[in-house]
C-alpha cells in the first residue's frame, strides 16, 4: 500500500473528515478532524499498516487563527513508506484526544508536546511534564516565550539553586531572522531587557 | 644529631627515612596529590575528561586517576558540561553530599558561564548555587588545560592551612576559602606544528 491509497481509504471511510492531502517531494501529508483523530489513527494502523509512530510533534503558528496544531509522522515497516497526519488545534481549546492506546511510543512524545506547548492529551495515562521540572509555570516553546526565559521557582530538589532567571542575551546572536542580506541584519546583536536585568543584579 | 641536618621545607636527619616538617605541610601535600575526582560528566566535555584519564594524558601522574562515583569518597567534583536547572538539583545534593575538604572545578564554558546556552532551561554557571575553585575555559576544554587546572588546584590546596581549618571552633564557610579568589585557566595550548 501506498501513502496515496491510505489517503484514499481514509477519505472513503471518514468522509468530511480528511482536508485536502498535501504532496511535497514525495512526502504525504493530510489534515484530519481533531475529533476523529483516534479512529483514524486505528484504523491507520490495523487496516493501512501503518505500525510506527515515529514522531508526533506540537506547532506553534503563532499569529494565525488557529494557532496551534498536532503532527503525527507515521510509517509502515511493512510497506516501507510515510505519512502525516495534521490536525488543528484551536488555542482556546488546547486538548487532543491521547493516541497512546494505539501507539504506546505516544507517551512521551504526547508529555513532551504538552511540556512545550501546553496542549493537553485526554485519556494520557502519565500527562506530567517530561523536560522541564514539575510545577514549571510556562510551556517554553510557544513562540511568545522570551529564549532567554522568565524566572520560575526551582523544584524542591533543586531550591538551593535559588531561583531560575532569565539568561542573558547581551552580545550574542541567539536569535537569527530570515530574510535579511547581511549576517549582522540576520543576527542582530542583543540587547534585551533580561540582560539589562542581569547585569542589575549582578552589580547591586 | 649529626652535621647533615638540612634546614628548610623538608628538614632530612641523618639523610635517612625520617623527614621532619610541618603537619600542614604534610596533610596539604598528602590531599593534593590525592584529589579523587567525582566525575559529573553532564556534556561533551566529559569526553575530554575521559581523555585526560586516558593514557595520552594521564590524569594518574597527578594522582586523581580513582573517580569515585561516590561522593562519600571524592574530594574534587570536576563539573564537565552544561548544567540546566533540572540538573542543578542533583549536582547541589552530590556537592553536599562530598565530605570537607572538597574542591570544584567548573569545566568548560557551560559550566562556568553557561557557555553558548543562553537559554531558559540553563543554568548560567554553577557557581550560581556551589562554590567553584577553578574555572576552565574551552568548548570544551583540552585535557591539558584540565591539567593545568588540577596542578592550579593542587598548587592551592598546598597553601592551605589544614590544621587551622580542622579546629572545632572554626567558621565552616571560611574552612577551605580560596587565598586568592578563584582561578581562571585560560586553555591555551595550540599544538605548534613542524612542517
Amino acid at each position: 500500500m501506498t501513502p496515496q491509497e491510505a489517503i484514499k481509504q481514509l477519505e472513503t471511510r471518514f468522509a468530511g473528515a480528511t482536508g485536502v492531502p498535501v504532496e511535497f517531494r514525495g512526502e504525504f501529508t493530510v489534515t484530519v478532524a481533531r475529533e476523529k483523530l483516534v479512529e483514524i489513527c486505528r484504523f491507520l494502523k490495523t487496516e493501512c499498516g501503518f505500525d510506527m509512530l515515529t514522531d508526533l510533534s506540537g506547532v506553534d503558528n503563532f499569529g494565525d487563527d488557529s494557532r496551534y496544531e498536532v503532527d503525527y509522522l507515521l510509517y509502515s515497516l511493512k510497506h516501507r513508506c510515510h505519512l502525516r497526519l495534521k490536525i488543528v488545534v484551536p488555542e482556546d481549546n488546547l486538548v487532543v484526544d491521547s493516541v497512546t492506546g494505539v501507539w504506546r511510543t505516544a507517551d512521551w512524545h504526547e508529555r513532551e508536546a504538552f511540556d512545550m506547548f501546553g496542549i493537553r492529551f485526554h485519556g494520557h495515562p502519565n500527562l506530567r511534564r517530561i523536560l522541564m521540572w514539575d510545577g514549571y509555570p510556562y510551556h517554553p516553546m510557544r513562540k511568545d516565550f522570551p529564549l532567554a526565559g522568565l524566572p520560575a521557582d526551582l523544584p524542591e530538589t533543586a531550591v538551593d539553586a535559588g531561583r531560575a532567571e532569565a539568561a542573558p542575551m547581551i552580545g550574542g546572536p541567539f536569535v537569527t531572522t530570515s530574510g535579511a542580506r547581511t549576517a549582522a541584519d540576520r543576527e542582530p546583536r542583543q540587547t534585551d531587557t533580561a540582560s539589562e536585568r542581569f547585569e542589575k543584579k549582578e552589580t547591586s | 644529631m649529626s652535621e647533615k641536618v638540612q634546614l628548610g621545607f623538608d628538614q632530612k636527619v641523618e639523610s635517612r627515612d625520617l623527614i621532619i616538617t610541618r603537619l600542614d605541610a604534610a596533610i596539604d601535600w598528602m590531599r593534593k596529590n590525592s584529589a579523587w575526582p567525582m566525575p559529573m560528566g553532564l556534556a561533551c566535555c566529559a569526553i575530554e575528561l575521559m581523555a585526560a584519564g586516558a593514557s595520552r594524558f594521564d590524569i594518574a601522574r597527578f594522582g586523581s586517576e580513582v573517580m569515585r562515583f561516590s561522593p562519600r569518597q571524592s574530594d574534587l567534583m570536576i563539573v564537565a558540561g552544561t548544567c540546566v536547572y533540572k540538573t542543578a538539583g542533583v549536582v547541589k545534593r552530590v556537592w553536599d553530599q562530598m565530605a570537607e575538604p572538597k574542591w570544584c572545578i567548573a569545566m568548560g564554558a557551560c559550566a562556568s558561564s553557561g557557555g553558548m546556552y543562553r537559554s531558559y532551561a540553563v543554568v548560567q554557571g554553577i557557581d550560581r548555587f556551589m562554590p567553584v575553585d577553578v574555572y576552565i575555559s574551552g568548548c570544551p576544554p583540552r585535557p591539558e588545560a584540565l591539567l593545568e587546572g588540577l596542578m592550579a588546584l593542587q598548587n592551592q590546596i598546598g597553601q592551605e592551612r589544614a590544621i587551622k581549618a580542622m579546629r572545632s571552633d572554626a567558621p565552616v564557610t571560611s574552612l577551605y576559602s580560596q587565598p586568592k579568589g578563584p582561578i581562571i585557566i585560560r586553555g591555551e595550548y595550540a599544538p605548534k606544528f613542524k612542517a
